[in-house]
């Protein structure tokens, strides 16, 4: 079973971002750029199916500028993906357009399973995967804390509000992944020479035939409301009566 | 505007969540109700009692019973033939349900609103609520999703919905469930307590956090939260944890014990009405957004403040 899996290049999760002077968004000029987190999440949980026999084949995708090349997708092979493929643009592609372009890869890879990050940490959108799943017409297997291929069945333990719950998918499905469904490895650097060797795929938007035209407009971005500076008490006793104040206790 | 809710339910009572999903609702336009699920006549009826509301849809059937998204979703979008909005409460239900209903009327989602600017515009968070961002759409018709911490609760009783029954969609066969395992709490829910009591790293085993953190809770009334750190640690279960990929709540008060304020935790509490943070290090992030703080080792600060509150 061939295993497709989408990576977004984010704002380095480390990193505070800085919403630009004139309001437009936030400024990624000269910043830290990396994998977003949860789709590093779904490489280790692809690779892992891959040296267990489940998967045969590790394809990672992403849609993005040029650079997305060297910063997610060489991190994705040096994981263990066996190839890539990257759509290059450089326009702002929203959700419901990356779902389009992915749905298309997925009519020309026939991948048995799609493994995505549950949402990307600097739009928070937290929709390509079911998007996908809804263009597809597949099952969806959204924030996953477990993944058991049984047969052309899969079993996903999702992470629900009040606990945990178990579905069982038909396959071909879709999967996003939570934070606990594994601990991603590290790309050592011998293993960043070698995905140097393991070919990409340079693709266009318009090879597609997709319309990415954003459906949403941007009026403006803003810093939060600033919270008021606090105050330090120096004694459980003067928090008591803080706390007693407020009417809490 | 013609708008549809969500209703957040168990199949027995209807869910806070629903109520502020009902305020952002009525400020669209008419408001409708879909209860789905299995057994819901009960559900149907108190939803009916919501202030304001016009008619409520249900769809019953043993399909629904667990919301999988592939058989509800068919019933959302043939629902909206005669919707013009739909509106779900930003919880793991109305995420996993709304883009795939958004995908399949090709429309773009708007997630995570935290208020509505006019018709067409509106405004939510992005990079852990670093930013906040107004979007308008050109979609015809909208799929929200809504943070309930961001809107008042409608009055759940005085209104005097006509309840309808809805043509059942049917299953889909994509999926099945298999079993869930719901964590048991006699404490108030997370997402709508007044008071939570938060445990990090810091706490050190799963044995300090419950107890240094359980009766300080117990005594303010107060919901039991967690960071990510002390969930990862196995200190706490999945489901306590606040922040940017867990939950975002805003109660009265949050007292954050033994948490540093990394992004992506203040990304889940920092509309708090006060918050109270209690931390060795008097450095830490925390104590920056903190309306309270105590420098001092929680494990004898808390057993303190416990007794004496």
């Amino acid at each position: 079973m061939k295993v497709l899996v989408p990576v977004k290049r984010v704002l380095d999760y480390n990193v505070k971002p800085r919403v630009k002077a004139d309001g437009t968004g936030v400024d990624l000029a000269n910043v830290k750029m990396s994998m977003n987190p949860f789709d590093e999440i779904a490489i280790e949980e692809a690779v892992r199916l891959k040296e267990k026999g489940a998967a045969t084949e590790i394809v990672v995708v992403t849609i993005g500028v040029a650079k997305a090349e060297t910063d997610v997708l060489l991190t994705a092979r040096a994981m263990g993906a066996d190839r890539g493929i990257l759509i290059q643009t450089d326009e702002t592609v929203e959700p419901l357009a990356v779902a389009k372009l992915l749905a298309k890869v997925a009519e020309e890879e026939q991948p048995g399973l799609i493994i995505l990050g549950k949402q990307a940490i600097d739009d928070d959108s937290n929709q390509t995967g079911q998007m996908l799943a809804a263009l597809l017409g597949w099952a969806q297997g959204t924030f996953a804390s477990k993944v058991e291929i049984a047969g052309d069945r899969v079993h996903v333990t999702r992470e629900i509000d009040g606990g945990l719950e178990t579905v069982d998918l038909k396959l071909p499905a879709i999967v996003t992944t939570d934070l606990r469904l594994n601990e991603p490895r590290y790309a050592t650097l011998p293993n960043i020479m070698k995905a140097k060797t393991k070919p990409v795929a340079k693709k266009t938007v318009a090879e597609y035939g997709v319309d990415i035209t954003p459906r949403l407009t941007t009026l403006k971005v803003v810093e939060p409301a600033k919270r008021q500076a606090g105050i330090k008490v120096g004694s459980v006793d003067e928090l008591v009566e803080k706390l007693k104040g407020m009417g809490v206790a | 505007m013609k708008t549809l809710v969500w209703v957040e339910h168990d199949n027995q009572s209807v869910k806070d969540a629903t109520l502020s999903t009902f305020t952002a609702a009525a400020k669209l336009g008419e408001v409708h109700l879909l209860v789905a699920g299995k057994g819901v006549s009960g559900v149907a009826e108190a939803a009916a009692q919501i202030a304001g509301v016009g008619k409520v849809h249900v769809a019953d059937d043993a399909a629904y019973a667990h919301f999988l998204a592939e058989n509800v979703a068919p019933l959302i979008v043939q629902l909206m033939g005669d919707h013009d909005a739909v509106l779900f409460p930003a919880t793991t239900t109305g995420k996993n349900v709304a883009p795939r209903v958004a995908a399949a009327l090709d429309v773009m989602q708007i997630s995570d609103i935290l208020s509505v600017e006019g018709a067409d515009t509106f405004t939510r968070p992005i990079y852990a609520g670093n930013a906040i961002a107004t979007v308008q759409t050109s979609d015809k018709k909208l799929v929200l999703t809504v943070r309930g911490t961001a809107f008042d609760k409608a009055a759940a009783t005085g209104g005097s919905g006509t309840v309808e029954a809805v043509a059942v969609a049917g299953d889909t066969g994509l999926s099945t469930f298999v079993g869930a395992e719901i964590a048991a709490s006699e404490r108030p829910e997370l997402t709508s307590a007044k008071v939570i009591v938060s445990g990090g790293r810091a706490l050190g085993s799963q044995e300090q956090f419950h107890a240094l953190i359980d009766p300080l809770a117990d005594k303010l009334g107060a919901a039991v939260g967690a960071s990510r750190a002390a969930v990862d640690a196995g200190y706490a279960p999945n489901d306590y944890q606040v922040g940017q990929t867990g939950k975002i709540v805003a109660p009265q008060v949050y007292v954050a014990v033994g948490i540093s304020g990394a992004i992506q935790h203040l990304a889940g509490m920092k509309d708090s009405k006060t918050i109270v943070a209690i931390n060795k290090d008097e450095d830490a992030p925390i104590f920056q957004v903190a309306d309270i703080g105590l420098v001092g080792d929680l494990f004898t600060v808390v057993p303190e403040l416990t007794e004496k509150l």
